[in-house]
């Protein structure tokens, strides 16, 4: 058992525990918390599989920005804690059977689809540096060049979406 | 050495518990978080095939994702704001107005 | 073709003219009749009669220089089905010839003396359009009688038949809204329907000769079949005798004979110049031409021409009986008509066909001139009339009360009523030999050609008939030298009646003597009425008309003179004249008198004044019931069996029942809609259940996406 082998496994234990106490917490603001661990775990899995962009974008992006994001948007909205209600009570169990009957479905296809036999290593020193990064930038601005520009307009769209949806109506205003 | 059947299975336990998570809470915050946790679950995955794969248009699509999921939350957050303001309530159990 | 070549060939082509020019006249009149006067319209209807007549003229003329032969004008193609090939063609024979001129000569006459008659009828209230109407229908039953006359073929004759039927009908009931007194009523109208249905009787007989003609001997036309009887006479001789019986009930009928006539005397109606050139002259006569040009055919099966006979001389005998007792002065002449035609009918069915066309013509001379002169007398007593009453006279309603005790005591000879003067009454009349000479004169020379005085008309042709019937059929001969002695009987009878004495009504008194334009044509009938008997006088060498003749059917054996017959004859006549003097003219008929006949008759003339009950006797035997057959298909088995029973019962019960209770209860509303229903009800109830999935639930929403996604992967994974 490699040193690799053993570092993923922690993390993957990591990974799944806050992923679980996410999925438990009472508040949601630990809920929040909880999911920011479990981004950050994932942005150590890219680290691990030679993304190192990929590693930065996502704490940033999402540990950061989206994460703070939902925070602000339950301590403005006190929505902490909901009350219990009883609607629909056969919702759960059901889910809970659903989502296992799912994820076993979904790791046997995937372990059958795949190639069992490949491995991943660790990167070499070589592989992290800026080399990786530099390849996937001339990737992207030249093969991707129209789906980034997309992108682009998609979070314009979005950020004005969001200002156009939280804006004070007039007519309401008076 | 990790065989990429692991990253496989804890992304399938990952987005498993996502799924879970968005059909059992009744804040729609954790719902959405739990589909930001399905998401990521997926990217792992794309993460994982491109480096078995050596390519790396598994790693652009994840920054897609990443950049998609930035504009929904923003989006989504809004909308939940603008529930809030008209009901004075965020439960989704509330939010039954589809009902046939 | 120059003039003198046709005088040498004939004047054939002619012979469409005798059709169409009448038909021309009455088109003239029908359409510009509108814009003519009166006397413009009855001068065109004239001039087209009288063409008629100049080419039925020069038609006999082309006959006789060319010895007689039988000339086929093609007019028209008419039928050609498979084998029948039937044209309308005009035969130019003797005898159609012969029937041309009489029709066209007596009818040119007719029109002239209707000019003057319509104007004043009593029941013409000058209505220009009537007026029209009536030499429209005169001139049309001078182009429908020429059909049936020139026809070549029996279809040709049918159609003409028909024709001058169609004319009948429509002038019998010219006045159609009035009686003859003009009083409003359907008298006339019932008087023209029982003509034609009468007439329809002996049709249908005709029709059946037709058939049983073309399906036995194969062709219509007159010589074909008189080709091919002989052998078919030999072979079967009932399908002659049939086709010849079967056309004596068509001539039954058109001809007025024993049992048919009856439609005649109600044939009165109609304006007197119909009565005289429809009903006494031309169309009657129609049946004995048609014997006489299929006598072919009869002289094949003396049976059937005995019957033919016997029908005529007995219908002679009653019809002169019956004449005897009536009182209006058409009807008498009415049932003179019939016993005549009778005497033709015997003289064409013994075989005698020249005597028969013989009395024919005579007959068309003097009973037009007689039915002509009686409308003249007719007027005159309606001009006496009318001057009085114009005049405001004292002794005019007392005139009329007499008039009305006396028609009660005359005991149903007519309905009068009996507050209208009805100037056709001979017991209205007396001593209008003084007011009305010249129509008294005519008169006379009409009833003395009737009565077969010599040396009138009537006188050869009777005793023609008679010698003939003297020669062959004795039983025959006695019935109708009974009836020519009624006949003598019944006409001195009218004349001591009409003209002698004294005038019975005031109206008799101031009667006026008519216009020249109707005596005018009468004196021409009289002339030929007192002269017609020599065409065929009975000593060598003179029978003309015999000699003409036989150009058409064959060589006759022209009769002289025979003493005994023409002696028994006039002796007869003379006793019967002297008799009617002893009775009617000695001591002449009293105002309000019964007939003196009456008393010593007693039934007997209450018989003849009764038509011997004949019309009655139909009536019961006949008309009853088929009204009450006809009332009985119409009430019970029409409305009630058809209408009430099966229609409304079976049919719309049936259909009703299927459709209310089969149908729509139970196929429709227990079967259709129940099943449809309930597969609504069962759509409702699985909306309503399945509607609770959508519960509106996000959540609920993602787990049936999940649902989904497990099922696919897990399809996937066992695939």
């Amino acid at each position: 058992m490699n040193s690799e082998l053993i570092v993923f496994l922690v993390l993957s234990l990591v990974a799944i525990a806050t992923a679980l106490g996410m999925l438990f917490s009472k508040n949601a603001v630990y809920s929040a918390l909880f999911l920011v661990l479990n981004f950050v775990t994932v942005a150590v899995f890219y680290l691990l599989l030679g993304a190192p962009f990929l590693a930065m974008s996502q704490i940033t992006v999402y540990a950061g920005a989206i994460m703070v994001l939902f925070l602000f948007v339950i301590m403005l909205l006190g929505a902490e804690n909901l009350k219990p209600s009883n609607a629909l009570p056969w919702q759960k169990p059901l889910a809970i059977l659903l989502s296992v009957i799912l994820g076993v479905e979904a790791t046997y296809l995937l372990l059958a689809r795949a190639r069992s036999s490949l491995s991943v290593t660790s990167p070499d020193a070589a592989l992290n540096t800026m080399d990786s990064l530099r390849n996937m930038a001339e990737t992207l601005f030249s093969q991707f060049l129209l789906p980034f520009e997309i992108t682009s307009i998609l979070l314009l769209v979005a950020m004005v979406g969001a200002v156009v949806l939280t804006r004070a109506e007039k007519g309401a205003a008076k | 050495m990790v065989p990429v059947d692991y990253y496989i299975i804890l992304s399938a336990i990952l987005f498993t518990i996502g799924a879970l998570g968005v059909l059992s809470r009744r804040n729609p915050l954790i719902i959405f978080m739990s589909i930001e946790l399905m998401l990521n679950a997926a990217n792992l995955a794309f993460v994982a095939f491109a480096r078995v794969y050596e390519t790396f248009s598994g790693q652009i699509f994840v920054f897609f994702v990443i950049a998609v999921a930035a504009a929904e939350v923003a989006v989504g957050l809004a909308l939940i704001v603008e529930i809030f303001k008209s009901k004075k309530n965020i439960n989704i159990d509330e939010m039954n107005s589809l009902k046939g | 073709m120059h003039l003198s070549e046709t005088i040498n060939t004939g004047f054939y082509f002619l012979a469409p003219g005798l059709v169409l020019v009448p038909l021309l006249g009455l088109l003239i009149n029908a359409i510009f009749g509108k814009s003519f006067s009166e006397k413009m319209v009855g001068t065109v209807a004239s001039l087209a009669s009288g063409t008629a007549f100049v080419i039925s003229v020069l038609l006999a003329y082309s006959v006789s220089i060319n010895h007689g032969h039988t000339v086929s004008v093609p007019f028209a193609e008419w039928i050609h089905i498979g084998n029948l090939k039937l044209d309308w063609t005009f035969r130019v024979d003797s005898l159609s010839a012969t029937m041309m001129l009489v029709v066209s000569g007596v009818g040119t006459l007719i029109h002239i003396y209707a000019i003057g008659y319509m104007h004043e009828d009593v029941r013409f209230k000058h209505e220009e359009g009537r007026f029209t109407r009536f030499f429209i229908y005169l001139n049309l039953f001078i182009a429908a009688m020429m059909i049936l006359v020139s026809g070549d073929s029996y279809l040709m004759l049918f159609v003409g038949w028909e024709g001058v039927g169609l004319c009948s009908f429509l002038l019998i009931g010219f006045w159609y809204e009035m009686d003859t007194l003009a009083r409003p009523s359907w008298a006339n109208s019932n008087a023209a329907k029982k003509a034609f249905i009468t007439n329809r009787v002996g049709d249908f007989g005709f029709l059946m000769a037709g058939f049983l003609m073309f399906w036995h001997l194969g062709s219509f036309q007159f010589d074909e079949v008189f080709k091919a009887a002989p052998a078919i006479a030999h072979e079967s001789p009932w399908i002659i005798v049939a086709i010849t019986l079967f056309m004596l009930v068509g001539v039954a009928g058109k001809s007025a004979q024993i049992p048919l006539y009856i439609w005649l005397p109600d044939a009165m109606a109609g304006p007197t110049p119909v009565s005289a050139l429809i009903h006494a002259a031309t169309m009657v006569t129609a049946g004995v031409y048609l014997v006489t040009r299929s006598a072919p055919l009869y002289t094949l099966v003396p049976q059937a021409q005995y019957i033919v006979a016997m029908v005529g001389a007995t219908t002679a005998l009653f019809a002169a009986t019956i004449a005897v007792g009536q009182y209006d002065i058409k009807k008498v002449l009415a049932y003179s008509t019939i016993s005549q035609l009778g005497f033709m009918v015997a003289a064409v069915g013994m075989g005698a066909y020249v005597a028969g066309m013989f009395h024919l013509i005579t007959h068309a001379f003097f009973k037009a001139l007689l039915f002509l002169s009686a409308g003249s007398v007719i007027l005159g007593l309606e001009r006496g009339h009318h001057a009085l009453a114009h005049h405001g006279h004292d002794d005019h309603s007392k005139g009329k009360k007499k008039e009305a005790k006396k028609v009660e005591s005359g005991h149903g000879g007519h309905d009068d009523h009996d507050e209208v003067f009805d100037p056709g009454d001979m017991r209205n009349m007396g001593g209008l030999r003084k007011t009305m000479p010249v129509t008294f004169w005519l008169y006379m020379a009409g009833t003395l050609a009737l009565a077969g005085i010599f040396p009138f008309a009537g006188f050869w042709s009777k005793d023609e008939i008679l010698l003939d019937a003297k020669l062959h059929f004795t039983s025959i001969y006695w019935q109708l030298s009974i009836a020519a002695f009624f006949t003598a009987f019944y006409m001195g009878r009218q004349i001591w009646m009409v003209f002698f004495g004294e005038a019975r009504t005031d109206a008799a008194k101031h009667a006026e003597e008519s216009p020249r334009v109707m005596t005018v044509p009468l004196m021409v009938l009289a002339v030929l009425s007192v002269a017609g008997g020599a065409l065929n006088l009975p000593f060598e060498g003179f029978h003309n008309l015999g000699h003409w003749l036989s150009y058409t059917i064959g060589e006759v054996e022209g009769l002289p003179l025979n003493l005994g017959v023409a002696g028994i004859s006039t002796v007869l006549a003379l006793l019967a004249i002297f008799i009617s003097w002893l009775i009617y003219g000695r001591n002449p008929l009293k105002t309000g008198q019964v007939d003196p006949l009456k008393k010593p008759l007693g039934f007997v003339f209450t018989g003849m004044e009764n038509k011997w009950f004949v019309d009655e006797g139909y009536g019961v035997l006949i008309i009853k019931p088929f009204k009450w057959l006809s009332q009985f298909l119409a009430d019970v088995v029409d409305w009630k069996f058809w209408h009430d029973f099966v229609h409304d019962t079976v049919i719309a019960g049936t259909y009703n029942w299927i459709s209310e209770v089969a149908l729509s209860r139970y196929a429709d509303q227990k079967g259709i809609d129940a099943f449809f229903n309930s597969w609504g009800d069962f759509t409702n109830w699985l909306s309503g259940n399945v509607r609770k999935i959508q519960n509106g639930f996000v959540r609920s929403y993602a787990l049936s996406v999940l649902l989904g996604v497990v099922l696919i992967l897990g399809y996937l994974i066992l695939k």
